[in-house]
C-alpha cells in the first residue's frame, strides 16, 4: 500500500512537471507547424512572462487571476511585437538562421531579465501555494494539480480555435505553401505573428503554473531543452502529441530519480530523446512527409 | 580591377587563384609566423585560443556550411579530443603520439554519432546533437576514475622531440601549424569530388542520389571529418587552459561554435577564421570598452551573454553573409571602384521554402 | 538487343495503385517515350527505376542483372541516368560544380588521396574537366560555366539538368518532360539533341512527355498509360490511333 502510493505520487509529480514540458513543447509545436522556424528561446520566453506576473501579482498588488491574465496578454503581445519586428525579416532565409536568431535572442532575454528584475529566485503567492487535497487517502499537492488542470483546460481551448474557426485553418495553409497563401488572399504575415503570440501567451501561462512548485528565475528557460525531448516524442508536428510526450519525459524522469543513482535524472531525458529519434523519429503521433520528386 | 585570364584547367583547382593571393597570403603568413617577436605574451596567449576556435571552426563548417547538417553539441567532440589528450599524457605517451590519436578518436564517436542520424533531417539533426551533446557532458562529470570529474584534471606539459612546449607562444605556434594543416586538409577536400558530394548533399538529396553518391557514407564520413577536427582542436585546448573542468563543455560552448560558423559567413573556410576571430575577440572588446560606455552600462551584471546575443541577432538580421559576406563586398568595391553601387549585393526577397520536403 | 526490361511492376502508396503491373522492353539505342495524362504513373516509373522508391511487386532487369533491389545510389554507376520534372539541380554550385558532380560515379579517387589531393587524384580531376568540357561544348553551355544555378534563367537549367545527365556517360538517359517549360525554338532544339544522342553518343533514351509533336519526331516507339495501367505500346502512329488512348485522352464519346 505504502509502495502504490508513492508510486502514484511519483506519477503526478511527473505529470506536472511532464504538464510544463508539454507546454513549453507546445509553444514550439504551434510555431513549427505553421511557420516551420523552431523557438529555441521557448523557455526564456516562459521565463519573462512569469517575471512579468511576478511584478504583476507581488510588486503591483494585482489579484492572482487578474494579474494573471493580464501578464499572458502582455506576453503574447511581446510575442507579436518580436514576430513583427526581428523574426519577419529572417522568413526565406533557410531554418538555421532563426534557430541561430532564437538563440542569440534567447540571450538577450536573460541578460534583460537579470538587469531588470536581478538573478535571485523570486514567488508570487497564488492560491495553489502550500494547499494540499485528500484524494482516497493520498495527500497530492494543489500545485501540481493546478497544473494538470490548467493544461487540460489550455488544450481544450486550442483544440476549439484551431479546428473550429477559419483562422486555424488559414494558419494550415500559410504552413504549407506560404507563396500560395498569399495569392489566397490570406494575411500571411499577420497569421504569423499570432501564431507567435499564442505561442507566447502559453509559454506564460506555463511559467505562471510552474511558480508555485519552483521559483521563477533567470536560468529557467533552460527547462526548454527538455521540451525538445517532449516535442520530438509526440511528434513535432502534433499538438496533442507535445502534452503526451511532456508527460512521457515527466513521469520517466521522475522514476529515473527515485531509482537510479543521484544525477542521473538529468540525463533521462536526453536519453529518452535519443532513443525516440533512433527508433521512431517521426514520434508517436506524426505525420510522415516526403518529396514528390 | 583585375581580370582572371585562365588558360588552364590546373588554374581552376589550383589553391590561390592568381599571383596577387599567393603575395597577400604569404605577406599574412609572415605576420603570423613573426607576431610572438612582436606582441606580448597576452596576446599571442589569446590568438592562440583564436587558433584553436578556428580548427574547430573549420570543422564545423565542413558539416554545417558544405553538407548543411547541423550540430549543436560539437562542445562535446572538443572535450572528448581534451580529455583523451590529458589523459593519455598522464599516462606517458609522448604529445607526437597524443594529439592525433586524440583527433582519430574523436572522429570515430562522430562516426558513432554520424550513422544513427542519417535519415534525420535539419530540425531533429540540430536536437539530436544538442542531447548528444548533454549527455557527452554529463558523462565528463560522472565518470571521475576517467575524469576526476569536478576535481578537474590537471594538464601535463606536452614536449614535442624532447622540447618542452611551454607558455603562450608554444600554444601559439603549435595551434597554428596544427590550424594550417587542417585548413589545406580542408581545401583539399572542397576541390575534389567529396567536397562536391558534400554540397550536393546539403542541396538536393534526392539528386545527389541519382548522381551516384552513396549518401549514408559521405554523411558519416563528414561527421567523422568534423568531429576529427574539433577533437585536434580540443587536444590544444587543453593546453590552453591547463586544467580541465568538465563544465566546460556546455550547450553555451556548443553554441558558441555554431556562433562562429554562423557569423564567420556559410560556406567558407575563411569564415570560419573570421568567426573565431569575432567569438574569442568580442569578449576582451567588451572588457575594454566597459568603462567608457555611457549611463554605467558597462557595470551591469550579464552584460557579455547580451552582447554577445546581440550581435548574433544583428549579423543574422542585416548581414547573413556573415563577415565573409562583409569582407568580399568590401573587396568588389575596392575592386570595382569607382562603379561598385548599391543594388549589386541588393538581396532578393524570398519566400519561405517547407523544409519538411527536402 | 534488350536493354532494359520492367515486368509486371507495380507500386501501391496505400490504397492507391499509382503503377499497376506495367511491362514494357527498351531496346539499345532507341527512343522510347512515355506518355499519358497527368497522374497516369510516369514520372513514377522513373523513380521506381531510379530505386528512389521500391517497388511493391515486379521486376527491373537491366542489361540482363535485377536491379530490382539495388540501392538507389549504385544505379548511376551500373550507367542509368535521368533528369528530374522539377529540375533538382544544386543551386548553390555553379554550373561546372553541378556537371562535376554528375562524373562523381567515375571517380575513382580514394578518400585518404583526397585528403591530401594527391597527384592521382589531380590526374583523375583534370581527366572529369574534359569530359564535362565535351558535354558542356556538346550543349553549347560555354558561357555559362561559372554561374550560379540559381541565377541561371529556366530554360538554361532544362538544358544543364540534360547535361548533367549526360556527364553520367549513361548507357540508359530517363529524360522527365524535356521539353516542359521552353517555348517552340527550345523545344525544337531539345528535339534536336534527343535525335543527337540517339545518334551520335548511342545512348538509349526514354522519355516521359507531353508535347506530341516532340514525341512523333524522335520517338521509335511509344507507351501510353492511363491511371497506373499500360493502355498501348507501339509506333507513334499505332498509339496515336488507338481507341483507348483517344478515349483516354479525349473522353468516350469522340472515340464512338
Amino acid at each position: 500500500m505504502e509502495d502504490a502510493a508513492r508510486i502514484l505520487q511519483l506519477v503526478v509529480n511527473g505529470a506536472a512537471s511532464g504538464c510544463i514540458y508539454g507546454l513549453i513543447a507546445l509553444g514550439f509545436v504551434l510555431i513549427y507547424k505553421a511557420t516551420e522556424m523552431v523557438n529555441f528561446a521557448q523557455g526564456d520566453v516562459m521565463m519573462l512572462g512569469g517575471f512579468v506576473a511576478f511584478s504583476l501579482i507581488a510588486n503591483f498588488h494585482l489579484p492572482y487571476w487578474v494579474g494573471g491574465l493580464l501578464a499572458i496578454l502582455i506576453t503574447a503581445a511581446f510575442g507579436y511585437a518580436l514576430d513583427a519586428l526581428v523574426i519577419r525579416r529572417v522568413i526565406g532565409q533557410p531554418q538555421f538562421a532563426v534557430v541561430m536568431l532564437t538563440l542569440g535572442l534567447g540571450f538577450i532575454f536573460r541578460a534583460v531579465a537579470g538587469i531588470t528584475w536581478g538573478y535571485d529566485s523570486v514567488g508570487f503567492g497564488t492560491p495553489f501555494t502550500n494547499k494540499t487535497v485528500n484524494i482516497g487517502g493520498l495527500i497530492l499537492g494543489e500545485d501540481n494539480l493546478s497544473i494538470i488542470v490548467g493544461t487540460v483546460l489550455l488544450c481544450g481551448v486550442l483544440y476549439l480555435f484551431f479546428s473550429k474557426t477559419r483562422i486555424g485553418v488559414a494558419m494550415q495553409a500559410a504552413s504549407q505553401n506560404q507563396l500560395a497563401a498569399y495569392y489566397m488572399g490570406i494575411p500571411v504575415r499577420t497569421i504569423f505573428s499570432l501564431i507567435w503570440a499564442i505561442s507566447a501567451g502559453v509559454a506564460c501561462l506555463a511559467g505562471i503554473l510552474l511558480s508555485p512548485v519552483s521559483m521563477i528565475d533567470v536560468n529557467m528557460g533552460f527547462l526548454g531543452i527538455k521540451a525538445f525531448a517532449a516535442a520530438v516524442i509526440g511528434g513535432f508536428g502534433s499538438i496533442p502529441g507535445s502534452l503526451v510526450g511532456g508527460v512521457i519525459v515527466g513521469i520517466v524522469e521522475q522514476f529515473a530519480g527515485y531509482k537510479l543513482p543521484a544525477g542521473f535524472q538529468e540525463v533521462t531525458s536526453n536519453v529518452v530523446l535519443l532513443l525516440m529519434l533512433f527508433i521512431r523519429p517521426q514520434g508517436l503521433f506524426a505525420e510522415r512527409m516526403g518529396k514528390r520528386v | 580591377m583585375r581580370y582572371l585570364f585562365r588558360t588552364q584547367y590546373q588554374q581552376d583547382i589550383a589553391l590561390f587563384r592568381h599571383n596577387g593571393d599567393r603575395f597577400w597570403y604569404g605577406l599574412l603568413v609572415l605576420l603570423v609566423l613573426a607576431a610572438p617577436a612582436i606582441l606580448g605574451e597576452f596576446y599571442i596567449g589569446e590568438l592562440g585560443a583564436v587558433f584553436i576556435f578556428a580548427i574547430a571552426g573549420v570543422g564545423l563548417m565542413l558539416l554545417v556550411g558544405y553538407t548543411g547538417l547541423i550540430s549543436l553539441g560539437h562542445a562535446a567532440f572538443l572535450g572528448i579530443g581534451a580529455y583523451v589528450n590529458a589523459v593519455l599524457l598522464a599516462q606517458g605517451v609522448p604529445f607526437l603520439v597524443t594529439l592525433p590519436v586524440a583527433g582519430l578518436f574523436t572522429a570515430l564517436c562522430g562516426a558513432a554519432i554520424g550513422r544513427p542520424t542519417l535519415r534525420m533531417s535539419g530540425l531533429y539533426l540540430a536536437i539530436a546533437t544538442l542531447a548528444f551533446g548533454s549527455i557527452v557532458g554529463t558523462v565528463f562529470q560522472k565518470w571521475t576514475a576517467v575524469t576526476g570529474g569536478f576535481d578537474g584534471f590537471a594538464v601535463p606539459t606536452p614536449t614535442i622531440f624532447g622540447v618542452a612546449v611551454e607558455g603562450a607562444t608554444g600554444i601559439y605556434y603549435v595551434s597554428l601549424a596544427v590550424l594550417v594543416f587542417v585548413l589545406w586538409v580542408s581545401a583539399n577536400l572542397l576541390r575534389s569530388p567529396a567536397g562536391r558530394a558534400m554540397v550536393a548533399i546539403r542541396d538536393s538529396e534526392v539528386s545527389a542520389q541519382s548522381m551516384g553518391i552513396h549518401l549514408a557514407w559521405y554523411k558519416t564520413l563528414v561527421f567523422a571529418i568534423s568531429a576529427g577536427m574539433t577533437g585536434l582542436a580540443g587536444a590544444l585546448f587543453a593546453h590552453y587552459v591547463r586544467y580541465l573542468a568538465p563544465d566546460a563543455f556546455d550547450v553555451l560552448l556548443s553554441v558558441q561554435f555554431v556562433t562562429i560558423v554562423f557569423v564567420g559567413g556559410l560556406g567558407s573556410l575563411r569564415g570560419a577564421i573570421f568567426g573565431a576571430i569575432f567569438v574569442r575577440l568580442l569578449p576582451q572588446l567588451i572588457a575594454i570598452v566597459r568603462d567608457d560606455l555611457p549611463f554605467g552600462i558597462g557595470r551591469l551584471p550579464g552584460l557579455e551573454p547580451s552582447l554577445f546575443g546581440l550581435a548574433l541577432v544583428l549579423v543574422i538580421l542585416f548581414q547573413p553573409a556573415g563577415l565573409n559576406g562583409m569582407w568580399l563586398k568590401m573587396k568588389t568595391w575596392f575592386q570595382a571602384f569607382p562603379f561598385k553601387r548599391q543594388a549589386s549585393f541588393r538581396r532578393q526577397k524570398s519566400y519561405a521554402k517547407s523544409e519538411r520536403l527536402r | 538487343m534488350i536493354l532494359f526490361q520492367a515486368q509486371d511492376l507495380s507500386v501501391r502508396f496505400g490504397g492507391i495503385r499509382a503503377v499497376d503491373a506495367v511491362s514494357f522492353d527498351v531496346r539499345q539505342g532507341e527512343v522510347f517515350s512515355i506518355i499519358g495524362p497527368n497522374g497516369a504513373g510516369k514520372t513514377t516509373i522513373f523513380n521506381l527505376i531510379s530505386r528512389i522508391y521500391n517497388s511493391t511487386s515486379g521486376k527491373l532487369i537491366f542489361e540482363g542483372k535485377e536491379i530490382s533491389h539495388t540501392p538507389a545510389w549504385q544505379i548511376a554507376g551500373l550507367g542509368i541516368a535521368r533528369t528530374f520534372q522539377n529540375i533538382e539541380l544544386f543551386p548553390n554550385a555553379t554550373l561546372l560544380q553541378n556537371l562535376l558532380i554528375g562524373r562523381h560515379c567515375h571517380s575513382r579517387a580514394g578518400f585518404v588521396s583526397q585528403l591530401a589531393f594527391l597527384p592521382s587524384v589531380r590526374k583523375t580531376e583534370l581527366a572529369h574537366r574534359e569530359k564535362v568540357e565535351d558535354v558542356i561544348a556538346f550543349l553549347g553551355l560555354q558561357r555559362y560555366r561559372n554561374a550560379l544555378i540559381a541565377n541561371l534563367p529556366y530554360g538554361v537549367r532544362k538544358v544543364v539538368e540534360l547535361g548533367r545527365a549526360l556527364c553520367i556517360e549513361p548507357k540508359l538517359l530517363l529524360l522527365d518532360e524535356p521539353s516542359s517549360g521552353l517555348n517552340v525554338e527550345e523545344t525544337e532544339g531539345m528535339g534536336f539533341w534527343i535525335e543527337d544522342i540517339k545518334k551520335d553518343l548511342r545512348i538509349t533514351v526514354i522519355m516521359v512527355e507531353h508535347d506530341m509533336a516532340l514525341v512523333n519526331q524522335v520517338s521509335d516507339r511509344v507507351m501510353a498509360l492511363n491511371y497506373g495501367k499500360v493502355l498501348a505500346l507501339g509506333t507513334p502512329q499505332e498509339v496515336k490511333t488507338h481507341p483507348e488512348v483517344v478515349k483516354a485522352y479525349l473522353g468516350a464519346e469522340v472515340a464512338a
